[in-house]
């Protein structure tokens, strides 16, 4: 069994994300969730095969579940996924100027998410739940609570830095 | 003590048994209730809100809802029409005004619309809220023959997403994003030409607004009729004749072919032919076919070819079982090039460069299956223009025609003349049937003596599998009926796993079949049109002096004088195609093995 690789996406991880869950159809958050993990993103075509693979269900069906909920990304995300906290809290205590330190450290215009190499992908995200640590901003799960512009620019400096050596 | 139960809708006591919702139960007293996207024949789904009602229970507690999705409860005390509850209407309806392209004079569906029709009926004036802003406007997808999907006339009712997924199984429609930028569309923006969409039209039989039209051939209609250099031929689908009287407020399943035949004569067509013969030539060719595939025990069960919906389908999803879809054209598919072909031969002053042939259909599908590549001879198609029974309704309107006091008149010979065989192939079923009265003859030389076939009749949601046993004399040949590809989808399965158990399959891919397609006056509001309009048909074939195909004395003689029979090479040249798995751009793409 040969899969196309004209989209360069390896579907024998997606055969085995939806054998995991058995192909069924109430498990299609699971299963976005964990293709999203694996790709970093949820690709066009893998949607339309995850939809043509599941009983029940169609590509356009599982397109407007992975629109619908926030947590999914049709873009590709970055290695580091920057989420800077705009809940209540975080924002009264500056969550924006963090933001935009960020957006001018990683030169990210306005309508780009995702930096040109790939290394960083920035999004804001309701309320984390560390309202205490105000404002927080989370780099893939790790959480870098009060921080100011130039702490943040500090912490991807050192990112950038690491990678380089890496 | 009864069990009968009641409740009273703006003070009149109602008596209820078994009705789905409140709704029905408003609407069978004799109320009208808006609503958008209310449709019977598919899921209660509760999006619009048109359709609230106050409810006031028997403990004093008053209520807005929906009466769509509420059963109905015995001693409520139900109004429809409160000022409260008009108020809540023009509300849903400002709101849908404000985000709606009202561009209403130029849209295709301006004069059939329900949101118009609610518009001007609750005198809605000005609209107290942002418009958007043109700008904003999503692009129109007109890439394909036979439907065009505006989505800045969409109302997400949700309609033509449930009649995708619940009538055909296939859901090329889906919601996608969420709150305000929620859309209705194919994958990913996608176009319907594109997708494994099979052009049914269902979608926009349901469509409340002009969000889903039928693309219009009209204009080149008219141009072809005007040009006195060019000889147009029109043919009419059985389906045509009991439906389209009610865009002229005659009753569903009247048939209207007499004065069909005069309003086209009437618009300039040259001449006026009918479906219904070709129908009966399909049989002939299908019943030989499947005789034959009978006899040799191959490629069993038959499928039946008619449906353009059905053949896109399996060619798109199950292109390993092309092998048992009948070889036949569709009737249009037959008509056409026998028309071109034998045509000038018959008129005086028509020649093959010409003449030029429309048809009139109650399909959406039949516009792409005019354009399918084997349907295209020497650069030209056999079938010229296909118009639905939508659009020869606008025409004869444009025409100036007062149809219903028209004196009817007769079809031109020779490919005029049909039988009841050839008429009932507009309703789920009737092609198996008709095929079955010739089928026996071919089988054993005789004739069948009791030629209806009433297990395989019924176009109510509860008919949409059939099943039949016909002896031919001492030989059982079962019959399968479906209407809706979720239905054909079932059977499918059931030939792969081994457990069908019959020989011939016929499918038509709209529900109850062609007298619901998508080309069809609106007809989504009411489950009995279809059966009306069903009924239509198996009268004019009860009371056909001719009822079987192979005794129609116009095909015998095309077969003496020109096709020789059945089968022949001449037949196979002029009445038979070929299919493949040949559509690319489908998702089928991605995970062939």
């Amino acid at each position: 069994m040969s899969l196309p690789t004209q989209t360069g996406f390896d579907f024998h991880k997606v055969d085995s994300i939806l054998e995991a869950n058995s192909y069924e159809k109430s498990k299609l958050i699971a299963i976005l969730q964990q293709v999203q993990e694996e790709f970093r993103y949820l690709p066009l075509d893998v949607l339309t095969y995850i939809g043509t693979k599941i009983e029940g269900l169609s590509p356009a069906t599982v397109y407007g579940v992975a629109t619908f909920y926030a947590q999914f990304s049709l873009e590709p995300k970055g290695k580091f996924e920057i989420k800077v906290c705009d809940g209540t809290a975080c924002h009264v205590r500056g969550s924006m100027p963090v933001l935009n330190a960020i957006k001018a450290r990683l030169n990210l215009k306005d309508g780009f998410f995702t930096t040109d190499d790939g290394l960083f992908s920035v999004e804001t995200v309701s309320c984390l739940g560390a309202c205490g640590l105000a404002p927080v901003v989370v780099i893939n799960g790790k959480v870098y609570p009060q921080m100011t512009s130039d702490a943040i620019k500090i912490v991807i400096d050192t990112i950038i830095n690491e990678e380089k050596e890496a | 003590m009864t069990d009968k139960k009641t409740l009273i809708i703006n003070g009149k006591e109602v008596e209820f048994t078994n009705e789905p919702n409140l709704l029905e139960v408003i609407r069978k007293a004799g109320f009208k209730v808006p609503t958008f996207c209310y449709r019977p024949d598919l899921t209660q789904f509760g999006a619009c809100r048109m359709c609230v009602v106050e409810v006031e229970y028997p403990n004093g507690r008053v209520m807005i809802n929906s009466s769509c999705t509420m059963p109905p409860e015995a001693g409520i005390k139900v109004k429809t029409n409160t000022e409260r509850i008009r108020r809540i209407r023009k509300t849903v309806l400002e709101l849908l005004l404000a985000n709606h392209d009202r561009e209403c004079t130029t849209c295709e569906k301006s004069g059939n619309c329900e949101l118009q029709e609610y518009a001007h009926e609750y005198g809605i004036k000005d609209i107290k809220y942002v418009e958007k802003r043109k700008d904003a406007y999503l692009p129109i997808d007109d890439s394909n023959p036979s439907i065009v999907r505006d989505p800045n006339k969409c109302i997400l009712c949700g309609a033509c997403v449930r009649a995708c997924s619940e009538f055909q199984g296939h859901s090329v429609l889906g919601f996608a994003n969420r709150g305000s930028k929620t859309v209705v569309q194919p994958i990913a923006g996608k176009s319907l030409a594109s997708v494994d969409c099979v052009f049914c039209g269902q979608c926009q039989a349901v469509c409340p607004t002009g969000a889903l039209t039928i693309k219009s051939d009209v204009e080149t209609a008219w141009s072809l009729v005007n040009n006195p250099e060019i000889k147009t031929a029109v043919q009419i689908a059985p389906s045509v004749r009991v439906a389209l009287g009610e865009m002229f407020g005659l009753k569903p399943g009247e048939n209207t072919i007499g004065l069909i035949y005069a309003a086209l004569k009437e618009i300039g067509f040259d001449l006026v032919f009918d479906t219904n013969f070709s129908a009966d030539l399909t049989i002939m060719e299908e019943a030989h076919e499947f005789v034959q595939r009978l006899s040799e025990n191959k490629d069993l069960p038959l499928f039946t070819s008619c449906c353009p919906a059905w053949v896109r389908y399996l060619e798109t999803q199950h292109p390993d079982m092309l092998n048992h879809l009948s070889s036949c054209k569709s009737p249009q598919g037959m008509l056409s090039p026998v028309l071109k072909e034998l045509v000038p031969q018959n008129f005086e002053g028509i020649t093959k460069e010409n003449l030029k042939v429309v048809s009139i259909m109650p399909c959406t599908a039949k516009k792409v299956e005019a354009r399918r590549a084997q349907l295209i001879k020497d650069g030209k198609p056999e079938t010229d223009v296909v118009l639905t029974t939508q659009e020869l309704g606008k025409m004869i309107k444009a025409a100036g025609i007062d149809f219903d006091t028209l004196e009817p008149a007769k079809a031109d010979s020779p490919f005029g003349g049909y039988t009841g065989a050839g008429t009932i192939f507009g309703a789920s079923g009737g092609v198996a049937e008709a095929a079955v009265r010739t089928a026996y003859t071919f089988a054993t030389g005789e004739e069948l003596s009791n030629v209806d076939i009433t297990p395989l009749r019924g176009v109510d949601k509860g008919s949409r599998t059939k099943d039949a046993e016909v002896d031919i004399k001492g030989t059982k040949v079962k019959i399968r009926v479906v209407s809706t590809l979720k239905e054909a989808e079932k059977s499918i399965k059931e030939i792969k796993n081994g457990t069908a158990d019959f020989q011939l399959l016929e499918v038509m891919a709209c529900p109850g079949g062609c007298i619901n397609g998508g080309g069809q006056p609106r007809s989504c509001d009411d489950i009995h049109i279809k059966e009306e309009r069903a009924q239509g048909l198996y009268k004019e074939d009860r009371e056909l002096p001719v009822r079987k195909s192979h005794q129609n004395p116009d095909i015998k003689k095309l077969y003496a004088e020109y096709l020789e029979a059945p089968g022949s090479h001449k037949a196979h040249e002029l009445l038979h195609t070929t299919y493949s798995d040949k559509f690319t751009g489908s998702y089928k793409d991605l995970v062939k093995h």
